[in-house]
């Protein structure tokens, strides 16, 4: 088996990895594709089946209407055509978990073909092709151990068997494990942006199977490939790719071929396993699905469904920038959820300088998130926290020592912004005389300001004021302050 | 079955062809049965094959009668289901026919690979 280590630079970049993607979401619909058992994820085993989902003999599939919106929608977001008519078919192959012994997928005519997403690389956009999506169900699950005889058996749980997959393959365009995790990466991000699943990793929503190449660089014509199964996490798409990248080279390398074969990658021991599928196992006979007639989605229909496309992520991030005189970066964090991107939009048209709600996210929120070990969407602090801390420091009300310490606090107790700030908001100084004497060493110290404003432009005014709320590490009282600031420039 | 087709024929399927078709389908023949079936499966093939001789150029394919029947049936290809759930079957019912179950579970014999 290949030790991986002893690669050098050198040889590695004498090859050049061809990758594509094959992503398996479900959608989220409430009940499956062609049975009305629930499809809620979490219920008791074996409690969401019906002689439809279990292949009792006799049971007739009908197709889930929304399953049908929900792939369409998908398909157009990234870009595909839809075909006004798709046919389903029967892919046959043995497994209990899957008890009809055939899973209805999609052959020849798949529900959209010839999309694309752009993905960023360290040279600029990337145009990554889709060569399809199609619908199909998904198998049930396989437990196969933890039970007293589970050497000698394996337990299923079929309430997962008949939920709709949407089934998304990339053209093998993809080049270095990076890409693949940014094509990823993407594709997520907009699938969540149009609701059709929740793209839930670890409860297995969204999984991806990458088959994997390897040529010399120049090369026209592919080397073999390895498909690679179960990379079922982001975390590990890069270390499975590089992994694999690396074994087909140093096969090369000592002058051996590379077998073309199905591999599991194996987490916990950072490798690739061959599964030793027998010779030719994988002939799936593909038929026509005679209980389902063709599906038609109209054009119609499809100027239906497309009306419910949300703004997708790309579009959204580059209005934003456009909108809000925010940063590409600040965009790429604000965007990083589409409830996340509402709350900083809501946020934004209520706030004085939504540049400062950006910079206070980007500098204040996501550290302290990281260090927390939370994801955005467990943020103790809202948006509207951060706004409210904005216009605060915006104001000289808060100072950015004071505004990083409420922070901390909120982290603390998992308190919101407004809840904390009411609490611990510094006392006010509404001594008249405190103030005039921080007043007038402000007025002593900018002359120049002082005559502009005797010159009748009386918004320098503004500018005295916040000088004193610095002073008084944003204590003065505001009103006051205002008042007095005027009163002594006047005088 | 025509007897002169399936000696037409009989040389397209090898008993070679018979072992693989049985294995994908999970199939274990006596020496006797991998023949039989040759013979049958050779008889099948020249009936299809005599459908073959048909011009068929300007005809869709059909995989299902109810393309057919949708022709005067309208909108029959809308024959969709709203997403709406209904009941399931209670577990001890959806068990009842399994081989080997604790209950909860349906058992079967260990499986290892895909």
């Amino acid at each position: 088996m290949a030790s991986t280590t002893a690669l050098s630079p050198e040889i590695l970049a004498k090859y050049e990895p061809v990758i594509g993607l094959e992503v398996h979401v479900q959608l989220q619909t409430e009940t499956k594709a062609f049975c009305g058992c629930s499809s809620r994820f979490g219920a008791a085993p074996n409690t969401q089946v019906c002689p439809v989902c279990l292949g009792l003999p006799g049971a007739l599939p009908v197709l889930n209407r929304r399953a049908v919106e929900f792939g369409a929608l998908a398909a157009m977001a990234i870009n595909c055509q839809v075909r006004e008519t798709s046919i389903f078919a029967r892919k046959n192959y043995f497994y209990p978990d899957l008890p009809k012994s055939y899973q209805i997928s999609q052959f020849d005519k798949p529900l959209a073909e010839h999309g694309w997403i752009d993905v960023p690389t360290p040279n600029g956009s990337k145009r990554i092709g889709i060569t399809r999506l199609h619908l199909e169900e998904d198998a049930g699950k396989s437990m196969h151990d933890g039970f007293a005889d589970s050497r000698e058996r394996t337990y299923l749980d079929l309430n997962r068997c008949g939920t709709p997959l949407a089934e998304i393959v990339s053209e093998p365009d993809i080049r270095t494990a990076d890409e693949a995790y940014e094509y990823l990466a993407r594709l997520k991000e907009i699938l969540l942006y149009t609701s059709v699943s929740d793209c839930n990793m670890e409860e297995g929503s969204l999984r991806c199977d990458a088959n994997v190449s390897v040529r010399l660089k120049g090369a026209e014509k592919f080397g073999t490939k390895a498909e690679v199964k179960n990379v079922n996490s982001f975390r590990f798409v890069r270390a499975a790719l590089e992994y694999e990248i690396a074994r087909q080279i140093e096969v090369l390398e000592s002058g051996g071929r590379v077998q073309q074969e199905t591999r599991l990658w194996n987490a916990n021991e950072g490798r690739t396993y061959s599964m030793r599928s027998k010779e030719q196992a994988h002939d799936y006979r593909y038929f026509p699905e005679p209980d389902l007639p063709p599906l038609v989605v109209s054009a119609a229909w499809q100027h239906e469904i497309r009306a419910n496309m949300p703004e997708l992520p790309e579009a959204r991030r580059k209005r934003m920038v456009a909108d809000y005189d925010i940063t590409e970066q600040d965009a790429q964090v604000l965007t990083g959820t589409r409830e996340f991107a509402d709350q900083f939009e809501a946020a934004a048209k209520a706030t004085k300088s939504p540049k400062r709600v950006a910079n206070l996210v980007q500098g204040e929120l996501m550290g302290r998130l990281k260090a927390a070990g939370l994801e955005l969407t467990q943020s103790p602090i809202s948006m509207r926290g951060i706004a409210q801390a904005a216009d605060l420091t915006e104001s000289g009300e808060l100072s950015s020592k004071m505004l990083k310490q409420l922070f901390d606090h909120c982290f603390e107790t998992s308190e919101d912004f407004p809840v904390v700030y009411e609490r611990e908001k510094p006392q006010q100084i509404s001594d008249p005389a405190a103030l005039e004497t921080m007043i007038d060493e402000i007025i002593a110290a900018n002359p120049k300001q002082v005559e502009q404003y005797r010159g009748g432009k009386k918004t320098v005014a503004a500018f005295f004021v916040g000088q004193v709320m610095r002073l008084s590490k944003g204590q003065a009282n505001p009103a006051l302050l205002n008042e007095l600031v005027t009163k002594k420039l006047d005088a | 079955m025509n007897p002169s087709h399936s000696s037409d024929t009989s040389k397209t399927i090898t008993l070679e062809d018979v072992r693989r078709v049985a294995e994908l389908a999970s199939l274990e023949l006596t020496a006797e049965e991998e023949t039989h079936m040759q013979r049958d499966l050779a008889a099948i093939l020249g009936q299809v094959a005599q459908l073959n001789q048909l011009d068929t150029t300007e005809i869709p394919p059909m995989a299902q009668v109810s393309e057919i029947l949708g022709q005067h049936a309208g909108a029959h290809t809308q024959a969709l289901r709203a997403d709406v759930p209904r009941a399931s079957l209670e577990r001890a019912a959806a068990l009842s026919s399994a081989p080997d179950t604790d209950g909860i579970y349906f058992k079967v014999p260990k499986v290892i690979e895909r």
